[in-house]
């Protein structure tokens, strides 16, 4: 008979083994689905995970996909690690994409010049973190719930940004068609390996994720989020004020979705804005973060694996006319099989013998 | 009454039992007899909870057996326990706030009865053994002692052989102490046996029949208290003579270190107590005493004290100078320390390790470098100091602090504040569920740092605690202080009078 038994202390073995094991789980799961649905297994599992990383391009594709996901997921990491929940980062990503799209398809579209992309980035980061400061404020000083609030604002951005690109923003040339004018040059971001579509924005995020190792690992403001997380009772009693906590967990991962927006509509979606920006990256990362054990290491491994599922679910609708919806399912069987098997972190399974079973 | 005429109620043969890295019971035999009151003795770690859990079927031995009225059983789980009329209390409640006292009782027990019906069982229970109970009252109008009351006569209810008893005396007032033994008396009178846990010694003596003594596992001692001092008892269960911690008191006159004034907080929150007008002066080298039943404020005095709450700057002041209005770090760069009453989660995380730990309140004092960067080998050093001068039993400052003991945890907090150099020492229980050894060495620490022209504030439940330590004692009820009288002045009897104003009676001091 098979008896959970609570651990001494947290194991922290199973902390890296079990998203591995997550994944594997996944890839069974995903496997039987196949077969259930009249596919084979092997055939379709080789064109979701290994298909699409067979040629440089679609290796850079990872890259590009991954990026967004990394650096939303790095925010999210550190508020998740305080116990402050940011659902919403795909509003913020949207509110990004539009101040620094609406620099450079509505303001400077005639721009030459070098400073358009970083202060792009900039005004990304701005109104990134403004929209993030809604729930901040509303948290701090009504206490109101932050998981609805930020949630909610992702609907109103997304259609704040429908609005724009149907209306005001349309392209005068577009032939009506729900877009915006193309960015000049100096407002893209400049590609890193020729014949691909890898920009600058991937070393960009491994930047930050190195920043933030550092944050977490060094100094205080890395100790205060963990402490706050784990006991905020003793963060009380440490002296961290629960509510600058909140502030910085939202501003940080509200600027940097913003970057994230303006770095997908300057980058993967051309040059322009357009009613959808993002296949839902402000949400995926929640994912990231979590399959990725909040640990800036982990998230960049695990935004490598959630791009994974993007490019598979594309690749297979292509040339297996599956559904897209298989990247969904992916992602959902990668969320669930990680939270079951969390449990092996402070719980081992035991074989207990016929005779206490009895 | 030679064994062989009537068998044991309960019996252990030789129970074993193995945690990952440690021995928690190492061939275990325990007796106890019908209608005998047996004690189990022994410091924090020594077995003692491990070994009744087996009995109450939470655990399971990896060897043993237990031998129930001379027939060996297998007990799998509490409910088997139940069947075979074992009954136990434990020492941090379960109950439910928001039910009535009724309601509680009857989610521990099988579904199908009338709440009505039960009602009219729990006063009949409660009246024969002399518990006070209003079954329809909520559970948070009540005392802790009524609490207690209510685990009691849930057990009751179902008729046990064998009641086990957790610690069940930490929390009450000397009067509810004696009104729990006369219940258990009467209990005993009637066949039923009790196995009482505890490591206070004078009441084992009072109390118990016979006493069974742990240390790391083992059986050392089976013995009757009742013919041994509290002092030998003491030595047996921590295997050296414990030395009494020395003070020498002399005459505090020192200059006001601590002073409050006209202190009121409104309860923000349901359960929390308001403070009303606290006021006190505690002097350079002097300790303070601050008795009172749990829930009467302590948790809002120490946090108000602390910094985590604020209050108007001049209603604390620290050396003339007012800090009411500074939070907790801000205190701290001042002299202030303060040991909050729960350790893990409160005064420490219980994840982190004890490097990380000592960061909490050592944070300005100890390892913060330049642009919030943290130093943690300056950190690390002084967990080792910590460790060594307060004798933590621990593998040392990388082990997280949910591995230690509550006794050498609190050993730990205890030395990471008093090691700062403090001029004002604020701490809550300091040694609640401390063992005797470690208890002695936390108490000798704070008659140290009083010598050496500290003032000390004692918040604490323990009556005994507080007439060792302090010389003033004041009594918190219903968030109102008592003037603080000289602890010689005073008595256990005068104080639990104070004490027991639960519900609004005051007794004038």
């Amino acid at each position: 008979m098979l008896r959970l038994e609570r651990r001494a202390a947290p194991s922290p073995v199973m902390r890296f083994v079990t998203p591995l094991l997550a994944v594997a789980m996944s890839i069974l799961a995903g496997g039987a689905l196949f077969a259930v649905l009249g596919h084979d297994p092997v055939r379709a599992l080789y064109g979701f995970f290994v298909g699409p990383v067979t040629t440089t391009y679609g290796v850079a594709e990872l890259a590009v996909k991954a990026t967004p996901l990394i650096l939303i997921a790095l925010g999210l990491s550190l508020g998740f690690r305080a116990g402050v929940w940011n659902i919403g980062a795909e509003g913020q990503l949207t509110l990004g994409a539009l101040a620094g799209g609406g620099l450079a398809a509505v303001v400077f579209h005639d721009a030459t010049g070098p400073w358009l992309l970083p202060s792009m980035l900039l005004a990304g980061a701005v109104s990134g973190l403004a929209w993030a400061a809604i729930p901040a404020f509303l948290r701090t000083r009504f206490g109101v719930n932050e998981i609805l609030v930020s949630l909610m604002l992702a609907y109103v951005a997304l259609l704040v940004l429908s609005t724009l690109v149907h209306g005001p923003w349309r392209d005068p040339d577009g032939f009506n068609f729900p877009q915006s004018r193309y960015f000049p040059d100096s407002g893209l971001m400049p590609i890193v390996v020729d014949g691909t579509r890898l920009h600058v924005g991937f070393p960009l995020a491994l930047l930050v994720a190195g920043i933030v190792w550092l944050m977490l690992a060094r100094t205080v403001i890395g100790f205060q989020l963990d402490v706050t997380g784990l006991a905020p009772k003793a963060a009380s009693f440490a002296g961290f004020h629960p509510d600058r906590t909140v502030w910085f967990a939202f501003l940080v991962s509200g600027g940097l979705a913003g970057i994230a927006g303006v770095i997908e509509v300057a980058g993967p979606v051309g040059g322009q804005l357009v009613p959808v920006i993002s296949p839902g990256y402000g949400f995926t990362a929640i994912i990231v973060a979590f399959l990725g054990r909040l640990h800036p290491v982990g998230i960049v491994l695990a935004a490598l694996v959630v791009a994974l599922s993007y490019l598979g679910g594309e690749n297979l609708q292509i040339t297996q006319r599956l559904p897209e919806a298989v990247t969904g399912v992916f992602q959902g069987f990668l969320l669930f099989f990680l939270l079951a098997a969390d449990v092996l972190v402070r719980y081992r399974v035991r074989l207990t013998s016929a005779r206490a079973a009895s | 009454m030679p064994p062989s005429a009537v068998p044991a109620r309960l019996q252990l043969d030789g129970i074993t039992k193995r945690f990952p890295g440690t021995l928690a019971n190492d061939a275990i035999d325990l007796r106890v007899q019908p209608g005998e009151i047996h004690a189990l003795l022994g410091e924090n770690g020594a077995g003692k909870s491990t070994l009744v859990k087996i009995v109450y079927g939470l655990v399971a031995a990896d060897e043993g057996q237990i031998v129930w009225e001379g027939r060996e059983v297998v007990v799998t789980d509490p409910r088997a326990a139940r069947a075979l009329g074992i009954a136990m209390v434990f020492q941090h409640f379960s109950l439910f706030d928001a039910l009535t006292v009724v309601e509680n009782v009857a989610l521990g027990l099988p579904p199908g009865e009338r709440l009505d019906r039960l009602a009219e069982r729990v006063v009949s229970v409660a009246d024969a053994y002399g518990l006070p109970l209003d079954p329809h009252r909520p559970v948070h109008r009540l005392s802790v002692g009524e609490r207690q009351r209510i685990e009691i006569v849930r057990a009751l209810l179902q008729r046990p052989k064998l009641l086990v008893m957790d610690e069940p005396t930490s929390v009450l007032t000397p009067q509810e102490v004696d009104r729990l033994f006369e219940t258990l008396r009467q209990l005993r009178d009637e066949g039923v046996s009790v196995l009482y846990i505890s490591h206070k010694l004078e009441e084992i003596r009072s109390l118990c029949d016979a006493a069974t003594i742990l240390r790391r596992g083992r059986v050392v001692a089976r013995l009757d208290p009742r013919a041994e001092t509290a002092a030998g008892l003491g030595a047996i269960m921590v295997g050296t003579d414990i030395r009494p911690p020395r003070h020498d008191r002399s005459e505090t006159t020192g200059p006001v270190r601590l002073a409050v004034a006209g202190l009121s907080q409104a309860a923000t929150e349901p359960g929390e107590s308001p403070l009303v007008d606290v006021a006190f002066e505690v002097r350079a080298g002097e300790i303070l005493g601050i008795a009172g039943v749990a829930g009467n404020g302590q948790g809002e005095l120490l946090a108000a004290l602390g910094g985590e709450r604020l209050s108007p700057p001049a209603t604390i002041s620290l050396d003339g100078g007012e800090i009411g209005a500074l939070d907790v770090r801000a205190r701290r760069a001042r002299g202030l320390v303060y040991v909050p009453e729960e350790r893990l989660g409160h005064g420490s995380v219980g994840d982190l390790s004890l490097t990380d730990n000592t960061l909490l309140s050592g944070l300005r004092a100890q390892a913060l470098g330049m642009l919030g960067f943290l130093d943690r080998g300056v950190a690390r050093r002084f967990a080792g100091v910590v460790v060594d001068r307060f004798g933590v039993a621990t593998t040392g400052p990388a082990a997280v602090a949910r591995s230690l003991s509550g006794g050498n945890l609190q050993k730990f907090l205890m030395g990471r504040e008093l090691l700062q150099e403090p001029r004002v020492v604020v701490c809550g229980q300091p040694t609640w569920g401390v063992d005797a050894g470690a208890a002695a060495a936390i108490h000798q620490a704070l008659f140290d740092l009083a010598a050496a022209g500290a003032a000390i504030v004692v918040v604490s439940q323990d009556l005994d605690e507080l007439f060792l330590l302090a010389d003033r004692i004041a009594v918190l009820n219903v968030g109102r202080l008592s003037s603080p009288l000289p602890a010689e002045r005073l008595d256990a009897e005068r104080v639990g009078l104070l004490m027991g104003g639960v519900h609004g009676e005051t007794v004038d001091a």
